[in-house]
């Protein structure tokens, strides 16, 4: 069992009238959805059913499946007054997410079968969608020792990382990978050569020449791209890229992948929306590790995103203290939050203006992050379990700190008004989000 | 009784919108002009006997630095203090900040004796962006980090004024460490909006990437002084050569290759420096000392200056500027 929630009573209701659209099944139609004990048990023409009490009308809106983040930090344990399981999972699933992947740098760190299964336990207690637990590739973090890998996949890992943190040496990657092959969890990596970023605070360009903030160059990211691909092929392991920022990464991961590789990669939305322009305002909540970089980069990113290069959506979500982020720029912490805005910030920005189509995002927000991570795949078909949002697409609404369930406010988006508003949502046959839209 | 009717409230120049003096590119050409003629009217003020003036009377002025400084903090100081406001400097180390306290809440305590103006040092950049909004206060930014100084900048662009009796197509060769300097940022933006003319000279790792679309030259080359009027010297820090740095090998290569000595230098050039200088590093002793430099003119100007930013931004417009710098009406 990779993936924890709560336990509770399996949800009975039918969606009426709303546009169905699942990619993956080549479905695009309206559609009533029937919804018996948590499964889906049928799909029928919009107005065939006779109306009944557990009905949900959903004309005018859109219905998809549900969302998949491989990328959260969820802070428990250790730092329970940023995030929480409990928070974090209802802040997940009021953005539309179904299941989620939670990263092992917590304090203490995910790296014995001890911390990984009293982290279950609280996720059976207290989780609204299913969560899973990465856990670290080195002891602590250090990236000296490896954990033991084999006992933590046995305990649930639904991964391995060291997310925040870069594996600086090419031997214990390389360890990594080799003992991977025997585990079958993927690798996650952040890719960062800290001797090149060196303090880096922002995108070496001309606005961190302008502004004097520590420059933070692409290639301290793709050098360890090319270095991670490298070893990957090596040893035949496969291997996922965290939060690329660069168009260097980019192609060298197109390169590798048409080369037979086995390589997946994300991409958050943030580094898909802005560019290091938007660092000129000096707002804390800019701030992000990998950093924001150049237009270029923006444009290599959304290409690779549309063509399947990435295949995943990840929101890196960082929750941070809001006395942590009231800082001067340079001594804020890295890390924005981004569960609740998902979906909104990338349809206003990239899917109305005509630059991915919908279904393309929805794909690269459920099942590419699924697939890669070998979670169930959220489908709307006869015989799956509900894992379903339900969107309006007309929906504007403005991001402000009162809305988010997230126990942090440090979004990028503050005050921004978005289009796409996340109505209702179900995870593993249940209701875990409904807007007050939605009448229980 | 002049001075007694500058305080009465009626007098007082109107409530103008709450501006800042953030960065250099806060400020307009004309801004500039207006600023640098203030503060030529200032000094001729300073070549009277009794210096004081009583222009800013019953304002409140807080100076809070949290870097060690000599001549920024002691001129903000000396600059207030002409124009007859209260002045209170905070040295912040060693203050409740060393204990923990936020910027935030340090800020908000200044703010609880409602200062006009707050002059603000700090190491890290964005810090004056931060007490303008946790104030009511004026910010004036003396040095965020490595983001802006631009006081020193209006100082500098004032020095070479006086010096050449213009500002648009001058010739300035800045030198040195660039992608440390506060004051090479501010001093290129400054250069450009007044249209004099820039070139960035230092080792390929201390020149910022993208340098040159700021809107100057760059090269590596130290004969590239070669056309300049201004040769304008940084100060070069030995944290530069700390194991794990290497932006240059050592502290001797580098004064080899562009330290600034009176061979490289022809006799028209004058050469400046924002201080401290380190003599035989990046500059040599005897240009320090020669009839070239303007290093002291420039603490000179530093005073007037800065008691034209103060009073610009508490009162704005060239109406008041005439009132209260007309010397007949403020005797």
């Amino acid at each position: 069992m990779t993936l924890h929630a709560a336990a509770g009573k399996k949800d009975d209701l039918v969606i009426r009238g709303a546009r169905v659209v699942d990619p993956r099944e080549g479905i695009d139609g309206e559609l009533d959805v029937v919804i018996s004990n948590g499964v889906i048990s049928a799909l029928e023409p919009t107005g065939s059913g006779e109306a009944t009490r557990r009905d949900v009308d959903a004309s005018g809106l859109l219905l998809a499946p549900a969302f998949v983040d491989p990328h959260v930090h969820l802070r428990t344990p250790g730092r329970e007054d940023e995030e929480t399981i409990a928070s974090g999972t209802a802040a997940a699933a009021a953005g539309g997410y179904c299941q989620i992947l939670a990263m092992p740098n917590t304090d203490p760190v995910v790296d014995s079968a001890a911390v990984l299964g009293a982290l279950i336990e609280y996720a059976e207690q207290e989780a609204v969608i299913p969560v899973g637990f990465m856990a670290a590739i080195s002891k602590g973090l250090s990236g000296e020792e490896l954990t033991e890998m084999g006992a933590l996949a046995d305990a649930g890992a639904a991964a391995f990382t060291d997310d925040g943190k870069p594996v600086v040496s090419a031997g214990l990657a390389r360890r990594a990978l080799q003992y991977a092959t025997l585990t079958g969890k993927r690798i996650a990596l952040h890719c960062e050569d800290p001797t090149l970023s060196h303090y880096g605070q922002m995108h070496e360009g001309v606005v961190s020449a302008e502004l004097g903030l520590g420059p933070y160059p692409s290639v301290a990211e793709s050098v360890e791209v090319g270095r991670d691909l490298a070893l990957a092929a090596y040893e035949s392991s496969p291997i996922h890229l965290m939060h690329l920022s660069a168009r260097e990464s980019v192609e060298l991961l197109r390169k590798a992948r048409l080369d037979g590789i086995e390589a997946s990669a994300e991409v958050t939305p943030h580094h898909l929306c802005l560019t290091d322009e938007a660092v000129r305002s000096l707002d804390s909540n800019l701030k992000m590790n990998p950093p924001l970089r150049s237009e270029d980069d923006r444009k290599a990113l959304i290409e690779a995103l549309r063509e399947g290069t990435i295949s995943c959506v990840a929101t890196d979500h960082a929750p941070h203290a809001r006395q942590e982020k009231d800082v001067p720029f340079e001594a804020a912490p890295f890390g924005v939050i981004g569960l609740e805005t998902a979906f909104a910030a990338l349809y206003s920005e990239l899917v109305e203006p005509g630059v991915i189509p919908l279904e393309i995002l929805l794909e690269r927000m459920s099942a590419g992050p699924a697939r890669v991570f070998g979670l169930p795949v959220p489908k709307i078909a006869i015989g799956e379990p509900a894992n379903i949002v339900l969107i309006d697409l007309a929906a504007n609404w403005r991001v402000e700190e009162s809305r988010f369930r997230s126990l942090s406010q440090n979004s990028w988006l503050l005050g921004v008004t978005l289009t796409g508003e996340v109505v209702m949502t179900l995870a593993d046959g249940r209701v875990a989000h409904r807007s007050e839209r939605v009448p229980a | 009784m002049a001075e007694i009717h500058v305080m009465r409230e009626e007098l007082r120049p109107p409530v103008v919108p709450r501006r800042h003096l953030i960065s250099i590119t806060d400020l307009e050409r004309r801004d500039i002009e207006r600023l640098l003629g203030t503060a030529r009217n200032f000094a001729r003020s300073l070549e009277r006997e009794v210096k004081k003036l009583p222009t800013l009377r019953g304002r409140t002025i807080i100076n809070i630095f949290f870097e060690s400084s000599t001549r920024t903090a002691s001129s903000f100081e000396l600059a207030g203090k002409r124009l007859s406001a209260d002045v209170m400097t905070i040295r912040a180390v060693g203050s409740s900040v060393d204990k923990g306290e936020s910027l935030k809440d340090t800020a908000r305590t200044l703010a609880a004796y409602a200062p006009d103006v707050i002059v603000i040092r700090h190491p890290q950049i964005g810090a004056p962006q931060l007490v303008a909004d946790a104030t009511q206060a004026h910010i004036v930014n003396a040095g965020d980090g490595k983001h802006q100084h631009p006081t020193q900048a209006l100082l500098d662009l004032y020095t070479m004024q006086e010096e050449f009796g213009r500002l648009e197509g001058l010739h300035v060769a800045i030198v040195g460490d660039i992608l440390h300097s506060r004051v090479a940022r501010s001093l290129v933006q400054a250069l450009n909006i007044v249209g004099a003319h820039a070139i960035a000279i230092g080792p390929p790792a201390l020149v910022p990437r993208g340098f040159d679309r700021l809107g100057c030259e760059v090269s590596h080359d130290i004969a590239a002084v070669a056309p300049a009027d201004v040769v304008y010297v940084l100060r070069m820090q030995s944290e530069r050569i700390a194991p794990g740095e290497n932006f240059v090998p050592t502290l001797r290569e580098y004064s080899a290759r562009w330290g600034v000595t009176p061979e490289r230098l022809n006799k028209r050039q004058k050469v400046m420096h924002p201080g401290p200088i380190n003599r035989g590093v990046e500059i040599d002793a005897r240009v320090a000392d020669s009839s070239a430099s303007l290093i002291e003119t420039q603490v000179r100007s530093g005073l007037v200056v800065r008691m034209a930013v103060l009073y610009d931004l508490l009162t704005q417009g060239p109406v008041a500027l005439t009132r209260t710098v007309d010397m007949n009406e403020v005797a």
